[in-house]
């Protein structure tokens, strides 16, 4: 389990490439570096359970699911940083400071995915946390995305005490930071009071690192203000480690007083599916409709959290690849459309499909698996998380999902509407499409369509 | 200095406690119904000086250094994100000449 300090180590060695002048090839270093780290983890979820279990004096532990969403995770970020290659093209002077950001934005979320104690939690969130903040507030003399930043940097520090002082009053019940030792003495003795307050402290800061209702107020207004391509690092990387943690927490920690908070967590639930879904409704920007859709796709993932007593691993990681995914292709497709047209809105997309019919085609299979239409992906994410739901006897919760999952087939389908069926502009310019786009548009394409096809292959991992 | 370390210890934990727990709602309420993005920096740092005191007080009391160590994370995390902080709202100030958070509308439904 060492590919959390592997990771630190080559953040740190793009941040020295820029001082021997090899800025050209940061990019390729970091992939290549990822990608061996990569390979580690392979070689740890290979390896004997008893021997992966006991690393770093249990501050991290390897388990299936840690080292499962590690490689959602840091294959995601190989993902994003192919698309940095042309995003940053014109910044060459900053590039060694963003892909170090990344990287250590990779580095907090594995921290966050295979924590064993309290404190990894905190470090964790806190270094995904402080590089986001600079990411969000990254393109200084634009208006929208100072404020950006400094939303999210007034809410995520916030949210960060709370969450330490729902860590303190854990430790003043039960003397201890690590996860297994917490759980064991919430399972053996009468809880208090204080631990009620600790744990409820601690939901409520991962609602909001999560973006979960009543907490989201601050979500689509930072992930509208930042640029595009640092809105899809924290619409991925960054929710899906925030989701892990708070997955990991409830699973692995909590569960011995899930009873309690079983009945707060499902009206959260039905809220944030809810009021994700309605607000997108209504948006005219295909950013903010993403940033939107990404606050109830927060809520279909916090279902499994409700239903933590069956088997519900294999569904959430399920999910976040399916859900992770869709988004880099459609952001990917974004990110040309905006570049070519200067507008965020649906209207950016007019007549995508006469000019360039597989891109217009692409994002409509990413549009549909997020939608949750079969054979795609999406499908049988959304299939899986509910099943589970109905298993665990949380009816009317499903009920109220799978509403909203048709409320959401319209919003999505807004963009393929315009692609298919709109006029474009007469003088729309045709997109320049760089090689490597397509490449990772291939690639996430293929996922979408295996995973969706084949669900029992992934299913079988955890 | 034995005589002090003597008062201290019969201070009763409940009383830390108390004190943190006033300290963290001031802090709170200091995020909450100030507008000076300043102002704001320094209740978010009262809040986690709260969690500080608490810990170290909790830490005595069970002889465990743990939480003692978790104290001096929260310092290094705390540093590092109010310099971040702090270079955003210089980002700001220059953008629109006010550290007022009121100021910062432009992203809205």
């Amino acid at each position: 389990m060492n590919a959390l300090i592997y990771t630190s180590a080559l953040g740190i060695i793009c941040l020295l490439a820029e001082i021997f002048n090899l800025r050209k090839l940061i990019i390729p270093i970091a992939i290549a570096g990822l990608l061996a780290i990569l390979g580690t983890v392979a070689l740890d979820w290979n390896a004997d359970n008893s021997i992966r279990e006991a690393a770093l004096y249990n501050m991290l532990r390897a388990d299936s699911f840690s080292l499962t969403f590690s490689g959602l995770l840091i294959s995601l970020t190989v993902l994003l940083l192919m698309l940095s290659t042309d995003f940053y093209k014109t910044e060459q002077a900053k590039i060694s400071d963003y892909i170090a950001l990344i990287l250590f934005i990779l580095a907090g979320s594995l921290a966050m995915a295979s924590f064993g104690n309290l404190a990894m939690l905190f470090l964790g969130i806190e270094v995904l946390s402080i590089s986001l903040y600079i990411m969000a507030g990254a393109n200084k003399h634009d208006k929208r995305s100072n404020e950006a930043g400094m939303k999210y940097f007034l809410m995520g520090s916030f949210a960060s005490g709370l969450l330490l002082f729902g860590i303190a009053l854990v430790y003043g019940e039960t003397g201890s930071f690590d996860i297994v030792e917490i759980r064991d003495f919430i399972a053996t003795h009468q809880p208090t009071s204080m631990l009620y307050v600790g744990v409820g402290l601690m939901l409520m800061a991962l609602l909001f690192k999560t973006g979960a209702a009543p907490f989201h107020y601050w979500a689509p207004d930072v992930y509208e203000g930042a640029p595009m391509f640092h809105t899809a690092i924290l619409m991925t990387v960054a929710k899906i480690g925030a989701f892990a943690a708070f997955y990991r927490l409830f699973s692995a920690c909590f569960i011995p007083v899930m009873m309690p908070f079983g009945w707060v967590l499902s009206i959260v639930v039905a809220l944030t599916i809810t009021v994700g879904n309605l607000s997108a409704l209504v948006q005219d920007s295909f950013k903010r409709m993403l940033a939107l859709s990404g606050v109830s796709n927060a809520g279909y993932l916090m279902i499994a959290i409700v239903t933590l007593y069956g088997k519900t691993d294999n569904a959430v990681f399920y999910y976040s690849l399916a859900y992770g995914m869709a988004l880099i292709t459609a952001f990917t497709i974004a990110i040309l459309v905006y570049r070519s047209s200067e507008t965020e809105s649906f209207s950016g997309f007019n007549g995508l499909a006469k000019r360039h019919p597989f891109i217009a085609a692409s994002l409509t299979i990413a549009m549909l698996s997020l939608a949750g239409i079969p054979p795609f992906a999406g499908f049988f994410g959304k299939y899986y998380i509910f099943s589970e739901a109905v298993r665990n006897g949380r009816m009317w919760l499903v009920i109220i999902a799978t509403i909203n999952s048709i409320i959401g087939v319209y919003y999505y389908l807004k963009v393929v509407f315009a692609m298919y069926l709109k006029e474009s502009d007469s003088n729309a310019a045709p997109l320049q499409i760089p090689v490597i786009y397509s490449v990772v548009i291939a690639i996430t394409l293929t996922v979408i369509l295996a995973v969706g096809l084949f669900p029992s292959t992934v299913l079988g991992w955890l | 200095m034995s005589l002090l370390m003597n008062i201290f210890q019969e201070i009763p934990l409940h009383n830390y406690l108390f004190l943190s727990a006033i300290l963290f709602c001031i802090g709170v309420f200091g995020v909450l119904l100030r507008r000076n993005a300043i102002i704001i920096f320094m209740s978010i740092e009262l809040m986690f000086n709260a969690v500080n005191l608490l810990l170290v007080a909790f830490s005595t009391y069970y002889s465990d250094s743990g939480g003692q160590v978790f104290v001096f994370f929260i310092m290094a995390v705390a540093a590092a994100e109010v310099s971040v902080g702090l270079a955003i709202l210089v980002t700001i100030y220059r953008n629109l000449h006010s550290v007022d958070i009121d100021e910062l509308k432009s992203l809205k439904w």
